[in-house]
Parts: C-alpha cells; sequence; structure tokens
C-alpha cells in the first residue's frame, strides 16, 4: 500500500494541478495578510474560503484523479496486489497532497507574518485540522462516487451535487426545518443537524473560536457549552473522523466486489 | 458714593475678607492640635478652609453642615474601615478636594457611598480617588454641583451586592466631568435628574452600564468613552437627551450593546464612534430622534430596531463592516435613512453627484429570519445564507420594502 501511496503521491506532486492549488492558497494568504495585517481577522476570512472551496476542490480532484488513473488502476489489478492497498494507497496519495498543499499554501504566509508570536494560533491550527479533514472526508466520497460510476460524466455530476448538497442545500432544508418547527424546543436538533453536516461542524467549530461567537446569542451558548469543554471539541473531532473512516471503509469494501 | 468708590470699597472688603479666611485656616495633622478630620469640621466657621496634611486617618460618618472647604495637599486618605457612610455633606458650598478614600463597606439595606450630598447646591467635588466603594459619590436632591477629575476604582462582581460609582437621584444642574470609573455595577447612573451635563469621562469595565438615564431629562453627553462594560448606555424613559461624539467600544458579549434607548423621545445621536459592540444601538420604542454623523464600524448589529419606533431620521452615518447594518423585527417603518454611507454597498454613481444611483436595503432576509427564529442564528456565514440574502435584496418580499437608502452615499462622511 505504501509504495502505492507514494507513487500516487509524487504522481500527483509532480503534476501541475497540485502546483496550481497551492500557488493559489499562498497567493490568497499573502493577499489577505497584506490587505489586512490582523491575523484574527484574516482567519474569519479564511474560512470562509475553506468551508467553501476545500469540499469542492477535495471532490473533484478525487473523482479526476480516480477516472484518470484508471487504465494504471488496471494494470496494477492484474499484479498481485492487494485490491484494498490500491484503493486506499490512491485515496491517501490524492488526499495527502491536497492536505499538503493547504498546509504549506497558507502555513508559510501566516508563519512569515508572526504566527508564533500571535494569540490566533490556536483558531489557526483549527482552521488547518478542520481544513485537513475536509479534504480528507470529501476525497473519499469522491472516490465512493466514481467506484459506483463507470461513466465519467455521471460521477462528475454526482460528485457536484453531493458538494452542491451538502454546502448550500443542505442548510437550506435545516433554515426551512427550524422556522418550520419553531413553536418546538429546536436546540438539541440544531445541534444534531449540525453534526451530521461536516460543513456545517466545522464551520461552527472555527466561529465558536472566534470573538464572532458572542453574535450567536443563546443558541451560541448552547454551542458553546457543548463544544466549549475538551469531550465536545473531541467528540467533534471524533465525529470528522467518523465521515472519513465510514466513506474509506466503503471504498475499501466495495473495490473488493467490483468487476472490472 | 461715586460708582469707583464703591467698587474699591468692595475690593477692599472682598480682599479682607479672603485674607481672613486664609489666616484663619485649620490643619489637621498627627501631630497638631487637631488630630481628626472630624474635630477639624466641628471647629470650622462656615466659609473657612480645613487643611488635612498627609497620612492616614481611620473615620466614618463626617458630617459637614455648613459651608467650608475640605482639602488635602497631600493626598491624605480617609479610611472607612467598612462602617458605612465616610463623607456626608448637608450644607450648600461646600468643596472635598484632593483625597483618596477607601473602604466604605457594603450592606443591603442601605446605599453607604464614599460621599454623600443631601440636599445641598454649589458643592464641588474634585480630584479625588475612591477604592474599594460601595457607592462612590452619591447625590439626593443636590443641585447645581460639580464633580471633575475624581477616579473610582470598585470591585463589583454582581450586580445585586455593588452599588454605582457616581449615582444621581432628584438632583439637577450637575456638571460631571473628567472623571474616570472603574468596575462599578453603573458608572454613572441618574434617577430623575435633568440638565446634567456628562462630559470627557472614561468608564470602564462596569458590570452593568457605564452610564445609565432613568426618567431623566435635557441632559447632555459628550465626549465620554464607554469601554468594555456589560453594556455601554442605557437610556430610559427620558425625554431630550442629547448625546455628542463619545465612543462605544468593545462592549461585547452575547447581551451587551453600545447603547440602548428604551421610551426615548425627541433626542439627539449626532458625531459618536460605536466600534466593536455586539449591538451598536439596540432601540425600542423611541420616537422623533436624530442620528446624525455617527460611525458604526466592525459591530454584531449596528442598528436593532425592536418596535414602536417612529419618525427616527438615520442621515450621513457610516455604516462599516458590520455584520447586520440594521434590523427590523416588523415589515412597517416610517423611519428615514438616507444619505448614509454603507461599506456593503456595491450600485454605481454615473451622474457623479456623490450619491448612488440604485437604493441600498440595509435590512437583510437573514437578519429578519434571525429575529423570527433565534436559533437559525447558528447558519450565518453559510453560503446559503448569502444566497437568500442575495436574492432578497434584489426584490424584496420579507423585510420592510420601503425601507431604504434612496441615496446611499459613495463615500465615507468625514
Amino acid at each position: 500500500m505504501l509504495k502505492i501511496l507514494k507513487y500516487s503521491f509524487f504522481d500527483l506532486i509532480r503534476s501541475r494541478w497540485s502546483y496550481v492549488y497551492l500557488a493559489f492558497y499562498l497567493l490568497l494568504g499573502f493577499v489577505l495578510l497584506f490587505l489586512n495585517n490582523d491575523l484574527s481577522k484574516a482567519v474569519i476570512t479564511l474560512m470562509n474560503v475553506i468551508i467553501i472551496l476545500v469540499p469542492l476542490i477535495g471532490t473533484i480532484f478525487g473523482v479526476m484523479y480516480y477516472y484518470s488513473s484508471k487504465e494504471f488502476t488496471e494494470l496494477l489489478l492484474a499484479q498481485p496486489i492487494k485490491r484494498s492497498s490500491i484503493f486506499i494507497g490512491q485515496y491517501l496519495g490524492v488526499a495527502l497532497s491536497l492536505v499538503m498543499s493547504l498546509v504549506i499554501g497558507l502555513g508559510l504566509p501566516f508563519i512569515l507574518y508572526g504566527l508564533f508570536e500571535s494569540a490566533a494560533i490556536w483558531d489557526f491550527s483549527l482552521l488547518l485540522v478542520t481544513g485537513a479533514m475536509l479534504t480528507l472526508i470529501f476525497t473519499a466520497l469522491a472516490f465512493n462516487i466514481a467506484l459506483y460510476n463507470e461513466n465519467k460524466i455521471k460521477g462528475f455530476s454526482y460528485a457536484i451535487l453531493l458538494w452542491l448538497f451538502l454546502a448550500v442545500i443542505y442548510d437550506g432544508l435545516f433554515l426551512l426545518s427550524l422556522i418550520l418547527f419553531e413553536e418546538y424546543p429546536l436546540d438539541k436538533f440544531t445541534l444534531i443537524a449540525t453534526v451530521f453536516n461536516p460543513i456545517d461542524l466545522s464551520r461552527i467549530l472555527i466561529l465558536l473560536k472566534l470573538d464572532i461567537s458572542a453574535l450567536l446569542g443563546y443558541t451560541g451558548a448552547i454551542f458553546n457549552q457543548f463544544f466549549g469543554t475538551s469531550l465536545g471539541l473531541i467528540s467533534a473531532l471524533g465525529m470528522l473522523t467518523l465521515w472519513v473512516i465510514l466513506p474509506v471503509w466503503n471504498i475499501k469494501s466495495k473495490a473488493q466486489k467490483k468487476d472490472f | 458714593m461715586t460708582k469707583a468708590a464703591l467698587f474699591r470699597f468692595l475690593f477692599i472688603v472682598l480682599i479682607s475678607f479672603s485674607f481672613s479666611n486664609g489666616f484663619t485656616q485649620i490643619e489637621v495633622c498627627k501631630t497638631c492640635p487637631i488630630k481628626t478630620i472630624k474635630e477639624g469640621i466641628k471647629q470650622a466657621k462656615p466659609h473657612q478652609k480645613v487643611i488635612i496634611k498627609a497620612g492616614v486617618y481611620k473615620e466614618h460618618m463626617l458630617i459637614i453642615d455648613k459651608p467650608l472647604t475640605l482639602i488635602t495637599t497631600e493626598k491624605a486618605t480617609i479610611d472607612g474601615e467598612n462602617q458605612g457612610d465616610i463623607i456626608q455633606i448637608f450644607a450648600d458650598s461646600v468643596t472635598i478636594d484632593g483625597f483618596q478614600i477607601i473602604h466604605v463597606g457594603s450592606s443591603h439595606t442601605t446605599d453607604y457611598s464614599a460621599i454623600r450630598v443631601d440636599k445641598a447646591a454649589h458643592f464641588l467635588i474634585q480630584n479625588l480617588e475612591l477604592r474599594k466603594i460601595f457607592f462612590g459619590v452619591m447625590l439626593a436632591k443636590a443641585k447645581h454641583g460639580t464633580i471633575t477629575n475624581i477616579k473610582v476604582y470598585g470591585d463589583a462582581v454582581q450586580q445585586h451586592n455593588s452599588g454605582n460609582a457616581i449615582h444621581l437621584w432628584h438632583s439637577h444642574h450637575i456638571l460631571i466631568d473628567k472623571n474616570e470609573l472603574y468596575k462599578s455595577r453603573d458608572g454613572i447612573y441618574l434617577e430623575f435628574s435633568d440638565d446634567c451635563i456628562i462630559s470627557n469621562n472614561i468608564s470602564r469595565e462596569n458590570i452593568r452600564y457605564g452610564l445609565h438615564f432613568m426618567f431623566s431629562n435635557r441632559d447632555e453627553y459628550r465626549n465620554n468613552t464607554f469601554e468594555n462594560n456589560g453594556a455601554g448606555v442605557a437610556v430610559m424613559f427620558s425625554k431630550k437627551i442629547t448625546m455628542i461624539d463619545n465612543h462605544f467600544q468593545y462592549n461585547w458579549g452575547s447581551a451587551s450593546y453600545g447603547l440602548l434607548l428604551k421610551e426615548i423621545n425627541d433626542a439627539e445621536i449626532i458625531g459618536n464612534t460605536f466600534q466593536e459592540n455586539t449591538i451598536g444601538i439596540n432601540v425600542e420604542g423611541s420616537n422623533r430622534i436624530n442620528y446624525k454623523n455617527n460611525d458604526f464600524r466592525s459591530n454584531g448589529w449596528a442598528i436593532k430596531v425592536n418596535g414602536a419606533c417612529y419618525n427616527n431620521v438615520f442621515i450621513q452615518n457610516n455604516f462599516l463592516y458590520n455584520s447586520f447594518d440594521v434590523s427590523y423585527n416588523s415589515k412597517m417603518n416610517n423611519n428615514s435613512f438616507n444619505e448614509n454611507f454603507w461599506s456593503g454597498y456595491t450600485g454605481y454613481d454615473l451622474d457623479k453627484d456623490g450619491l448612488g444611483d440604485i437604493p441600498y436595503r440595509p435590512v437583510k432576509l437573514f437578519s429578519y429570519v434571525v429575529n423570527r427564529t433565534p436559533n437559525t442564528i447558528i447558519l450565518m456565514r453559510s453560503l446559503f445564507v448569502d444566497i437568500i440574502d442575495f436574492s432578497e435584496s434584489v426584490s424584496p418580499a420579507f423585510t420592510p420594502d420601503n425601507l431604504m437608502d434612496e441615496r446611499p452615499l459613495m463615500k465615507q462622511v468625514k
């Protein structure tokens, strides 16, 4: 598995797109900090970018990589290698190279602008951790979609639809249900509905760490009570980890059974 | 007698009067014939000066019932040993100058204070430092007095067992100038107190309000700074209050605001700065108020209108980078929001008259939704919310459709 991981990883690292992705984050980080020297304000702006863009790029890259390396995968399948190590290796190769671009691309400008002396370091590391988690989650979901769909166009559209659902439509349904059931106590429901969407969960985790959490008022206080404790933070990160593990496990079992 | 002779006579009388006063002042110190302040006050004649030398005087209930000046140039300390009121003033024309007053002691039944002024006029309280107090300066039915340059360092933790730094009750024509008030319940509290001027004060870290008006009319406050209080300023049930050039900043917390207006009529709010408050101004039941030349900067809500507000005018204000500019809880509106600068405005100005050509709608759909169902605030900064805000701004369906700035400014008001 490690060999395939290494191969995928270096294959991607050599590719133009990782550089574009890395350059994009570098540029974003530097421009943000150049326009406004306040690290904690930059973290807020970055949050908006990360919770939208990272999942999108994770899904598209995942699907794209799977389809483009399909012939190579079929070649590997002819060799005496375990199926799970081929697919998990490829998945980790893509996901880790994306995570690396994200961490280096955002970390470098912030370190140069004095992150280590700033109080924003914890917020920033949380931002990077959730960004990395989102990459892992959405790449895994993308691999799942690609495994189930031989047709490229179908696969791509499902991937985009998945992103659209979790990033936009889910929140719409969430908002609608909150308004419809406004006469009932909704605190538990909000908490649960947030936890079930990795994008929402990441957004809330970061928001609660920032000054802006005071705006969340009563609802925010309930969330803070839950996520403010170390148990809450651990369970939130655990939930994100679960979002990684379940699709990866499904990749494994599907790859075992799939007829190529 | 000619006019000149009359003046000469008056002059001589005045000079001799002041000299006689100067020569017969009373000194209090540890080694003087008079060792306690109480004794000094007792021996003083009206309009005499009592000078306190350096040292710590463990005294309380110092009752001043005749006009005199109690002064120290060496910052003598009066320690009340938590026994209750320290200085009580019952006479007109009293001056208290230069002391450090400590340890008032608290009570659940009596409002103990460092200095209490009761039914007196023309007093001057200045250059004091108050520490470990319950109430700082308490005025009851006082008038025409001045409180200036005092520093109050409270240690309030909870509202029910703490007092206010400066407390006015049924007092009028009081000038409160250049004071620094920290960590009390309210920095300054006015109840039934009219025609007062509150200027150049700094009110910080008070657990309730920096400044609090109740049933007080025709007061003016200008050039004050309210920072980090439970809430900046609360103006309630009062008329004709003028608020000019104040700074309301960092009143940040889930139930904090810079300025609370409740049942206020005919006020002027001009040239103030509201920076980084959870809610800049929280308005309820307030009519005929002019908001002009204010800066709202990086607040959660710049202005939150909770209903029953009519004929208010917002003109030439800057709304800069607030999460919500204006929040309304109904579809009705007859307040005017014209010629303001909005940092969220994306229109254009083709005829170059400095006014945007398309109107700006400061009430976002999301702020309306949040008002209706507070739980939905959890979706703040979600992409979906941005999308519905955009579509609502194109064609308003839920927010008041006549609430808009028809002439938004293209450049900030200086």
